[in-house]
C-alpha cells in the first residue's frame, strides 16, 4: 500500500514534465491520454486494493520519509520565492507578506522548535478512499476533455491568445499529484505543502490567458488562498508550541478529549478557516467567480473534483471536533449563509458558467454547513453531496464549455430549445441538472438529513438560523435550476445545426452521465458498504441514519422521477391530436415563433426568463453578503483566540 | 400503523379527495356568487367542468406537454398517498415541489408568451411558498415527542393539538394557502376569475384533457394542503377530528372572504409579503419552540 | 352523457364594433344578469373556450385573427354573433375596410340582433347555443365512431 500511495502522489508530478516538454500537438495529446489513463487506473487500483484488503484504516510513513520531508521543506521555500517574485513583478506586495509569513514561521519552528515524536505521516481510510476515486476518475476525465477543448479553444475561438497548452496540460497533472498528496497526508506539514501547490497551480491556471482580467482574478484567488494558508501555518505553530504534535488526527483527538479548552480548539478553528477559504465560502467566494475567466477545463477542475473539494475534505475530517462548539457553529453558519446567498445570486445571472459557479458555491455551502454540524446524519449527507456534486458539476461545466464552443454563447437565454437543436448536449445538461437538484441527493435525501440534524443542534440560535437558511435556500435553488431546465426543453426557432463538439469531449461527458446514473441506482449499496464504515470510523457507532421506511420512499420517488415520465411518455406517444398554434392573441404569423407586428410585418418573438435583478441582483446582494459573513467569521475567531489567550 | 390501515387510507384519499375538494370548490363558487349578490352556478359545477374538459377535442402545440402533465398528476397523487398513509411529512413536501417542476416544464415546452409569463410567475409563487411548507414540517417535528417527521406518529403521539405549540406556523401556513389556492390578491399566475391578466397563465396552452388533468391535480394537492391544516388540530383523541374539520372549514371560508375582498398585487409584493410572514410568524415560533424544547 | 351543455365557457372577441355590444356582454356577467348560473365562464383563452362570441364586424385586419382563434378552439364549439354589426356588418357595412358580418370568415351558429344587443337577448342567444351543443357533441361522437 505504501508504495502504491507513493506512486499515486509522485507519478502525476513526474508525468507533468512530458506534456510540458512535448510541443507536437498529436504526440502531446497521446501523452496526456496515457497519463490520465494511468492516473485513473492507478487510483482505482489503489482504492480497490485497499477495499478488498478489508478496508482497515491504515496509518503509515512514506518510504524515504526523511527525504520527502526535505523535499517538502525545499518545495515550500521555492513556492514562497516564486510567489514573492510574481507579487513583486505585478506590484502586489501584500501577497508577498502573506506567503513569507505563512512559510517562514512554520519552517523556522521545524528547525528550532521542540523535536516532535515520530508518528505516522499518512493515513488511508474510507474518506481517503472516496476522495482518491473522485480525484482519479473525475480529474482524469477532465484531463481527457481538456485536450479536445483546448484544441478548439485556440484553433477556432481565441486565435489572439498565445498558445500555452503544454503548460496548461502540465499544470493539470501537477494538480492531481497535489490533491492525492493532500487527501492521503496526516501530517500538517505535508498537507501545508500540497495545499500551497494547489493554491499556486490554481493561480497559474486562472491567469492562463494573461489578459488584464485574468491577471486580476488570479491574484484575487492567490491572496484568498494564501490567507487560508496562513490559517494552516497558525495551526502548525500551535501544534509545535502547545500540543507537541503536527499530526492532524492527533489534534482532532486532543480537541475531542478536551472540550471547552480553547487552546486545543484554536488549531481546529484555524484549519476550518483555511478550509473555508479553499471551499470558496462567503466572504471568500470572489476567487471562484473570478476563476470563470479561465478556459472551461480548469473551471471544471477547480469546481468539481479538486481544489474546492480540498477544503470540504478537510472540514469533513475536522467535523467530529466541531460538534456543538463555537468552531462548528461558525462553520455551519457560514455554510448555511453561503447556501442561501449564493443561490439567490444564481437567480440573477444569465451567464451559464456563472450560474454554475454560484450553484457550486451554494452547494458547497450546504456541504460545509453539514460538516459544521458534525452529526452522523450530516456527515453522511455531506459525503454523498461531495460525490454527487463532483460528478454532476464536472459534467455540467464540460457541457456548457462544449455548448459555448459550438454555439458561440454560454448565455442561458441563448439555450432556448437546445433539446431540439443539439439533443446530445441538452441530454447531458439535463442529466447534470437532475443530478444536482432532483434526484436524489442535491435536494432530497441530503437535505432531509441536514434539516433533521440542524433542528437537533444544541445551540438554539444556530439551529433556528440554520433551519431558516436551508428552507429559504432550497426554495431559491429550485427556482434557478427549474428555469434553466425549462429553457432547454422549450421550443426553438433555430434549425438543427452542426455539432462542433469533439469526440473526446463526448467520451468524457457520456462517461460522466453513465457514472451519474450508476451512482443514483447504486446509492443504497454505497450507503451500506462505504458510508456506514465511514461513519463507524468517525463516530464509533453504527446507526441507521435514515429509517428503512424512508429509504424505501426515497427509492420510490427516485425511481418515480425516471419511470413515471417514461411510462407516461410511452403511453401518450401515439395519442391522436390536432396540431395547433400557440395563443398569441390570434396574431401568430404562421408559426409559434413570429407574430404580426403593428406595421403588419412578421416579427420574431422572444421569451425570456425572470432574473429579478432588482431583488436578487449581484449589485444589491453581493457586498452585504460579504460583510455579514466577514462579521460572523471575525466574531467567532475573536471568541476562539480570546479564549486561548485568556 | 398497520399496512392495511395505510392502504385503506391511501385508497380513501385517491377516491375521496377529488369528490370532497370538488364539492368544496362548488360551494366556494356558490358562496363567492352570493357574496357578490349573484345566484351562482350549481354546486356540482366543478364536476361538470371537469367532465366536459375530458370530453373535448384534444389540441396541442407540443405533444410533449401531455406526458409531463400526466407525470405531474401522478407525482401529486403519490405525495398525497405519502401524506394520508402517514409517512414522512418532509418527504411529502419534497415530492410536492418535484411534481410542481413537471407543471413548469410542461407549460414552457410550447414557446407561448402567455404561458411563459405565467410559468415564471408560478415559479415565483412556488419559491414564495416553499420555505413555509418546509418549516411546517420542521414545526411538527419539534412539537411532537419523541421528535418525528412521520405523519402517523405526529397524530398518535400528541396528547394536545399541535396548534398549541405552533400558532405562528399556523398563521404562516394559512397565509401561503392563499397563494397555493390561487386566490386573490395572489392569483398572479392563473386565476379563475373573469379578470385574468395573463390569459390563463401557466395553463394557457393546455387544452381539453390536459387542462382537466391539471385541475384534478390541483384538487389532489389542495387535499394535501387541507390535510396539513387538519394536522395542526388532530391528536390522539378521535374527537379532535371534529375540531380539525371545523378549522378546515373556517380556513376555507377565510380564503373565500379574502378572495372576494382584495385586489391583485404585483409579484414583488407577494414575494416580500410571503417571505416576511414566514420569517416573522414561523421564525419567531420556531425560535421559541427551540428554547422550550432544548 | 356529455356535460358540455352544463359548462359552456365563453370567449369574447371584439371585431370592429363601437363597444356598445361589448359593454352589454360584460353586463351579462354582473350580478343583475349573472350568466354564471348556467355555468358560463368568461375565459379569454380560445383553447379553453366552447362558445365563440363575436361582437362587431370583420375588417381586413382582424379577418386572419378571427380565423386563427376559431381554429384554436377545440370541438365541439358554437359561434354566436352578437349585435347587428357581427350579424351583417351593420352601420359600418359600406366602409372600405369592412368585409361584413362574422359569417364572412367562419360559420356562425346563432345570430343575436340588436344595436346594441340587450343583455337579455345575449343570454337568450347563449342559452340557444348551449342547446346546440347536444347535437354537436352527438354528431362528433358519430363522426369519431365512423372513423
Amino acid at each position: 500500500m505504501e508504495t502504491l500511495v507513493t506512486a499515486l502522489i509522485c507519478f502525476p508530478f513526474l508525468w507533468a514534465i512530458l506534456p510540458a516538454c512535448v510541443h507536437n500537438s498529436k504526440r502531446r495529446a497521446f501523452f496526456v491520454y496515457l497519463g490520465c489513463g494511468i492516473v485513473m487506473i492507478l487510483s482505482i487500483f489503489t482504492a480497490i486494493r485497499w477495499y478488498i484488503d478489508g478496508g482497515q484504516t491504515l496509518n503509515f510513513r512514506l518510504p524515504f520519509q526523511e527525504m520527502f520531508g526535505h523535499i517538502f521543506l525545499v518545495g515550500d521555500v521555492l513556492l514562497m520565492c516564486f510567489i514573492t517574485y510574481l507579487s513583486y513583478k505585478y506590484k502586489r506586495l501584500i501577497i508577498a507578506v502573506l506567503t513569507i509569513v505563512s512559510t517562514v514561521v512554520p519552517t523556522l519552528l521545524e528547525f528550532v522548535g521542540p523535536k516532535l515524536p515520530n508518528t505516522y505521516t499518512m493515513r488511508f481510510d474510507y474518506l481517503t478512499f472516496i476522495m482518491v476515486i473522485i480525484i482519479g476518475v473525475i480529474g482524469s476525465l477532465i484531463g481527457i476533455y481538456a485536450v479536445g477543448y483546448m484544441h478548439g479553444y485556440h484553433i477556432h475561438h481565441h486565435k489572439e491568445l498565445t498558445d500555452r497548452r503544454s503548460f496548461f496540460l502540465a499544470m493539470i497533472f501537477v494538480f492531481f499529484g497535489a490533491m492525492f498528496g493532500l487527501v492521503t497526508s496526516a501530517n500538517l506539514l505535508s498537507i501545508y505543502f500540497f495545499w500551497e501547490i494547489t493554491s499556486v497551480t490554481s493561480f497559474l491556471l486562472i491567469g492562463y490567458t494573461r489578459t488584464e482580467e485574468a491577471i486580476t482574478n488570479s491574484f484575487k484567488a492567490l491572496w484568498m488562498n494564501l490567507l487560508g494558508g496562513c490559517g494552516l501555518a497558525v495551526a502548525i505553530c500551535a501544534g509545535y508550541l502547545w500540543l507537541n504534535t503536527v499530526n492532524l488526527f492527533d489534534m482532532i483527538r486532543l480537541a475531542k478529549i478536551n472540550p471547552g479548552d480553547m487552546r486545543y480548539l484554536l488549531p481546529i478553528a484555524m484549519l476550518a478557516f483555511a478550509a473555508l477559504t479553499k471551499s470558496a465560502q462567503f466572504p471568500f467566494s470572489g476567487w471562484l467567480l473570478g476563476a470563470m475567466v479561465a478556459p472551461t477545463p480548469s473551471s471544471a477542475l477547480l469546481h468539481s473534483a479538486t481544489m474546492v473539494k480540498a477544503g470540504v475534505y478537510l472540514l469533513i475530517r475536522l467535523s467530529t471536533a466541531m460538534v456543538d462548539n463555537c468552531v462548528g457553529n461558525m462553520v455551519s453558519l457560514i455554510g448555511g449563509f453561503t447556501f442561501l446567498a449564493a443561490s439567490c445570486l444564481a437567480i440573477s445571472v444569465t451567464d451559464g458558467k456563472k450560474v454554475l459557479a454560484y450553484s457550486t458555491i451554494s452547494n458547497l455551502g450546504l456541504i460545509v454547513a453539514c460538516t459544521g454540524c458534525g452529526y452522523e446524519e450530516t456527515i453522511w449527507a455531506a459525503v454523498f453531496l461531495v460525490i454527487f456534486h463532483a460528478v454532476s458539476k464536472s459534467m455540467l461545466f464540460q457541457c456548457v464549455g462544449a455548448i459555448e464552443n459550438t454555439t458561440g454563447s454560454r448565455d442561458v437565454e441563448d439555450m432556448q430549445g437546445l433539446m431540439s437543436i443539439f439533443p446530445k448536449l441538452a441530454l447531458i445538461l439535463m442529466v447534470g441538472i437532475a443530478g444536482m437538484f432532483l434526484a436524489p441527493f442535491g435536494m432530497l435525501i441530503s437535505k432531509w438529513a441536514a434539516l433533521k440534524a440542524f433542528i437537533d443542534t444544541k445551540s438554539v440560535y444556530v439551529s433556528t438560523l440554520m433551519v431558516m437558511f436551508i428552507c429559504f435556500g432550497s426554495a431559491t435553488t429550485m427556482f434557478y435550476w427549474t428555469k434553466w431546465m425549462a429553457k432547454i426543453l422549450g421550443a426553438s426557432k433555430r434549425p438543427k445545426s452542426r455539432d462542433l463538439t469533439k469526440k473526446n469531449e463526448y467520451i468524457s461527458m457520456f462517461f460522466h452521465a453513465f457514472l451519474m446514473v450508476t451512482l443514483i441506482l447504486g446509492f443504497p449499496w454505497l450507503s451500506v458498504n462505504v458510508l456506514k464504515p465511514l461513519s463507524r470510523e468517525m463516530f464509533g457507532v453504527v446507526e441507521q441514519v435514515i429509517s428503512r421506511q424512508n429509504i424505501i420512499i426515497m427509492i420510490v420517488l427516485l425511481v418515480g422521477i425516471f419511470v413515471i415520465p417514461l411510462i407516461n411518455y410511452l403511453m401518450t406517444k401515439n395519442t391522436g391530436y390536432r396540431q395547433v398554434l400557440t395563443y398569441m392573441g390570434g396574431a401568430n404569423a404562421g408559426d409559434n415563433m413570429n407574430f404580426v407586428s403593428a406595421t403588419g410585418d412578421p416579427r420574431e418573438m422572444h421569451v425570456a426568463n425572470f432574473y429579478m435583478e432588482e431583488i436578487m441582483g449581484e449589485k444589491k446582494l453581493f457586498t452585504p453578503a460579504i460583510m455579514i459573513s466577514t462579521f460572523i467569521i471575525i466574531v467567532y475567531l475573536i471568541i476562539v483566540i480570546g479564549g486561548t489567550l485568556a | 400503523m398497520t399496512v392495511q390501515i395505510r392502504i385503506i387510507l391511501a385508497i380513501c384519499y385517491i377516491v375521496g379527495a377529488p369528490v370532497v375538494i370538488g364539492l368544496l370548490d362548488g360551494f366556494d363558487r356558490k358562496l363567492s356568487a352570493r357574496m357578490q349578490g349573484r345566484r351562482g352556478p350549481s354546486v356540482l359545477q366543478p364536476f361538470y367542468d371537469l367532465k366536459k374538459l375530458f370530453e373535448k377535442e384534444f389540441l396541442s402545440a407540443n405533444i410533449m406537454q401531455l406526458f409531463m402533465i400526466r407525470s405531474y398528476l401522478c407525482f401529486i397523487v403519490l405525495s398525497g398517498i405519502l401524506f394520508f398513509a402517514g409517512f414522512d411529512l418532509l418527504l411529502v413536501v419534497f415530492a410536492l415541489s418535484t411534481s410542481a417542476m413537471f407543471l413548469i416544464l410542461a407549460s414552457t415546452t410550447t414557446h407561448s408568451p402567455f404561458s411563459t409569463q405565467g410559468t415564471h410567475r408560478e415559479l415565483i409563487q412556488i419559491m414564495a411558498c416553499e420555505p413555509m411548507e418546509l418549516l411546517v414540517a420542521v414545526g411538527f417535528y419539534l412539537a411532537t415527542k419523541p421528535k418525528t417527521f412521520n405523519v402517523a406518529n405526529i397524530v398518535l403521539n400528541s396528547n394536545y393539538s399541535n396548534i398549541v405549540f405552533l400558532p405562528g406556523f399556523f398563521i404562516g401556513f394559512v397565509f401561503i394557502l392563499t397563494i397555493k389556492f390561487r386566490k386573490s390578491p395572489f392569483d398572479i399566475a392563473t386565476s379563475h376569475h373573469a379578470h385574468q391578466e395573463v390569459i390563463k397563465g401557466v395553463t394557457s396552452e393546455m387544452v381539453g384533457k390536459e387542462y382537466a388533468m391539471v385541475t384534478l391535480a390541483e384538487w389532489y394537492e389542495n387535499a394535501i394542503l387541507y390535510g396539513i391544516v387538519g394536522l395542526f388540530l388532530i391528536n390522539k383523541n378521535p374527537f379532535s377530528i371534529i375540531g380539525a374539520i371545523a378549522v378546515i372549514l373556517a380556513v376555507w371560508f377565510l380564503e373565500i372572504l379574502i378572495d372576494n375582498t382584495s385586489a391583485r398585487v404585483k409579484w414583488q409584493l407577494m414575494l416580500k409579503l410571503a417571505w416576511g410572514v414566514t420569517l416573522v410568524a414561523a421564525g419567531m415560533n420556531l425560535f421559541l419552540l427551540e428554547i422550550i424544547r432544548s | 352523457m356529455s356535460t358540455i351543455h352544463k359548462s359552456p365557457w365563453l370567449l369574447h372577441y371584439d371585431g370592429s364594433s363601437c363597444n356598445g355590444c361589448d359593454i352589454e356582454v360584460l353586463a351579462c356577467t354582473t350580478p343583475v344578469y349573472d350568466v354564471e348560473r348556467f355555468g358560463v365562464i368568461n375565459t379569454g383563452n380560445p383553447m379553453h373556450a366552447d362558445i365563440f362570441l363575436i361582437t362587431g364586424g370583420i375588417n381586413s385586419q382582424n379577418e386572419s385573427v378571427v380565423k386563427q382563434i376559431y381554429d384554436q378552439m377545440p370541438e365541439p364549439k358554437v359561434v354566436i354573433a352578437v349585435g347587428t354589426c357581427a350579424c351583417t356588418g351593420g352601420i359600418f357595412k359600406e366602409c372600405y375596410n369592412i368585409k361584413g358580418g362574422a359569417d364572412t370568415v367562419i360559420p356562425v351558429d346563432i345570430y343575436v340582433p340588436g344595436c346594441a344587443a340587450r343583455p337579455e337577448s345575449i343570454i337568450d342567444g347563449v342559452v340557444k347555443g348551449i342547446g346546440l351543443f347536444k347535437e354537436k357533441a352527438a354528431a362528433l361522437k358519430m363522426a369519431s365512431k365512423a372513423n
